[in-house]
């Protein structure tokens, strides 16, 4: 539906998107991740025709925004990260410009405009002045606004930023409910909420695809590296000397909260269970081991780690491979 | 283009800065006709109409300044630009919202000539010509400030660019006096009330002078266009 192909934006200097390429399949619902700053609005920006790249493409069912843009634009419903309001306006009103910008045909018009706003539960403030609404309210007029002609793609850039926690939920519920008609596209820097609504996730760090798939291949890509979490009687740096020394240990992370004359680190393994080289290994240096447990990959963890600036990133898998092999 | 031009046009009228605007050269070309025509008795409007493009360096600032900041500030814009229409028509949709806007006060103020006719001697066809050239001589005024406006995100800014732009080209025949011969010849050429004063003290139709207006208001409407495209691949 969506085919992003090489894309580079520069702002003089600054790089905020880097080669990025990804697809866009149909009825999904795409998970754009990543912290603050990391390129989402920008992509999203772009995605719709509101930036042109530096570098690259975009292709919405074939039509390229920047040749056809006409025809691309048609296809997406699209509501930044900022909903583009109109305050001076009431709900009615704002919809029935939209819906006549979108080239609903004028017959259908008010019908479209009644179907969005049931669709979003706007119902009971169709009379009011944007001006005076809830931010909950303004951001539901934004995704009604989205939906108007009927797209076959909806980008969501930030839906719950700045709601209350019943607005998110609400919000969320409606998203899932999109998903049954539309292509549903929708950024976030919370972890919890792309886990929660999307189907597919891509992780986009200094604008560059770290990872992507489904939130299960995600985790099971790192199940490679299984990690321990090991509580010794030693203090830090002995520890730390101990597990390195041990036979396929990765890095040693030392997690802070024990107790006094205590410490706990987490080991990540190269190959293989490491439990019993551990042990071996605080028998012969006669340290004691008080505690040992093995620490999986949460989505979380994938999450900060792919987007942590210090190293350790070249065993996770880059820059959507996973997509690729899926497409072919 | 529709869609954009009738939520323009309504929008000037909730804001009251279409209200506001019309009030302002309606009531001064009230008062200069009063003091001109009715009591010193001068049977030309037309020379009115030159007192009030003073009013207009000030009016239409207000009128262009919001026109496309106010659509980046509040980032109504990307609602704008992300839709199946073309910059070029939403730009014109705006600016005809405005020059609709003009044309209000200019439709009222053709009454003048009819009462000067109705109580003695009297220049109509004079007189209507100089309203059809005070009026695209405001059409440039305001593609002038749309153009401007699309450069900020600020109204202000906007508003006192666009003065310090009208002032210029209103006094630009003067200012030419400044320049060295070479360079006045041909920015002479650009001389902008001339074109005002030709139909209002000589009674003469400018041909060229309403061509350069035309193109003058073109070649900013055009600009604007350019300017919102720029920015997009900044």
């Amino acid at each position: 539906m969506i085919e992003v192909r090489d894309l580079v934006k520069r702002y003089g200097r600054h790089t905020a998107v880097d080669h990025l390429s990804f697809t866009v399949e149909q009825g999904q619902v795409y998970g754009f991740l990543g912290p603050n700053g990391a390129g989402k609005s920008t992509t999203m920006n772009i995605m719709t025709g509101y930036l042109g790249p530096t570098e690259g493409e975009v292709l919405v069912d074939g039509y390229s925004m920047a040749d056809e843009p006409e025809k691309a634009r048609r296809r997406i419903g699209y509501l930044p990260e900022q909903p583009p309001l109109y305050v001076d306006m009431t709900v009615t009103e704002y919809l029935l410009f939209a819906a006549e910008l979108k080239k609903v045909p004028a017959r259908a018009r008010s019908g479209e405009v009644k179907r969005v706003m049931e669709r979003t539960m706007l119902a009971d403030v169709a009379g009011r002045l944007i001006r005076n609404l809830s931010k909950g309210y303004k951001q539901r007029v934004g995704i009604a606004q989205a939906l108007l002609g009927n797209p076959e793609i909806v980008i969501l850039d930030e839906p719950t930023v700045g709601l209350d926690p019943k607005q998110i939920i609400e919000i969320r519920a409606l998203i899932r409910a999109l998903a049954k008609e539309h292509t549903v596209i929708l950024s976030s820097h919370i972890l919890a909420e792309v886990q929660a609504v999307c189907d597919r996730i891509l992780i986009i760090h200094h604008g560059k695809m770290v990872a992507a798939g489904t939130t299960e291949e995600l985790e099971r890509q790192l199940a490679g590296t299984t990690a321990l979490e090991v509580t010794l009687k030693a203090d830090e740096p002995a520890g730390r000397n101990l597990l390195r020394r041990v036979p396929g240990a990765g890095a040693v992370s030392y997690r802070p909260g024990a107790a006094e004359g205590e410490s706990t680190f987490r080991v990540e393994s190269r190959r293989g269970d490491l439990r019993e080289k551990i042990f071996q290994a605080c028998a012969a240096e006669n340290v004691a081991l008080l505690g040992l447990r093995s620490a999986g990959m949460t989505l979380e963890d994938v999450f900060l780690k792919l987007t942590a600036d210090d190293g350790a990133r070249e065993e996770l898998p880059v820059s959507g491979r996973e997509e690729e092999d899926e497409a072919e | 283009m529709r869609a954009v031009y009738k939520r323009e046009l309504r929008s000037y009228f909730t804001s009251m800065t279409g209200y506001l605007f019309i009030a302002v050269v309606v009531f001064f070309i009230g008062i200069y006709f009063m003091a001109n025509n009715l009591y010193y008795g001068a049977p030309g409007f037309s020379t009115t109409l030159v007192n009030v493009m003073v009013v207009l360096l000030v009016a239409v600032p207000v009128l262009t300044m919001r026109s496309m900041a106010e659509e980046r500030r509040s980032r109504t814009d990307q609602l704008l630009l992300t839709a199946p229409v073309s910059v070029s028509g939403v730009v014109a949709g705006k600016y005809l919202a405005m020059v609709t806007i003009l044309a209000i006060p200019m439709l009222l103020s053709c009454i003048c000539p009819l009462i000067i006719a109705a109580n003695g001697t009297s220049q109509l066809m004079s007189d209507y010509a100089s309203i059809f050239a005070f009026f695209l001589m405001g059409c440039v005024f305001v593609a002038v400030g749309m153009f401007i406006s699309a450069l900020t995100e600020s109204q202000i800014i906007a508003a006192v660019g666009t003065f310090a732009a009208l002032l210029t080209l209103y006094l630009w025949d003067s200012l030419m006096q400044f320049l060295p011969d070479v360079l006045s010849n041909v920015l002479g050429l650009f001389s902008f009330s001339s074109v005002l004063y030709n139909f209002a003290y000589y009674s003469v139709f400018d041909v060229r002078g309403v061509v350069l207006y035309l193109t003058l208001a073109g070649l900013f409407v055009f600009l604007t266009v350019q300017a919102l495209q720029k920015r997009r691949w900044n």
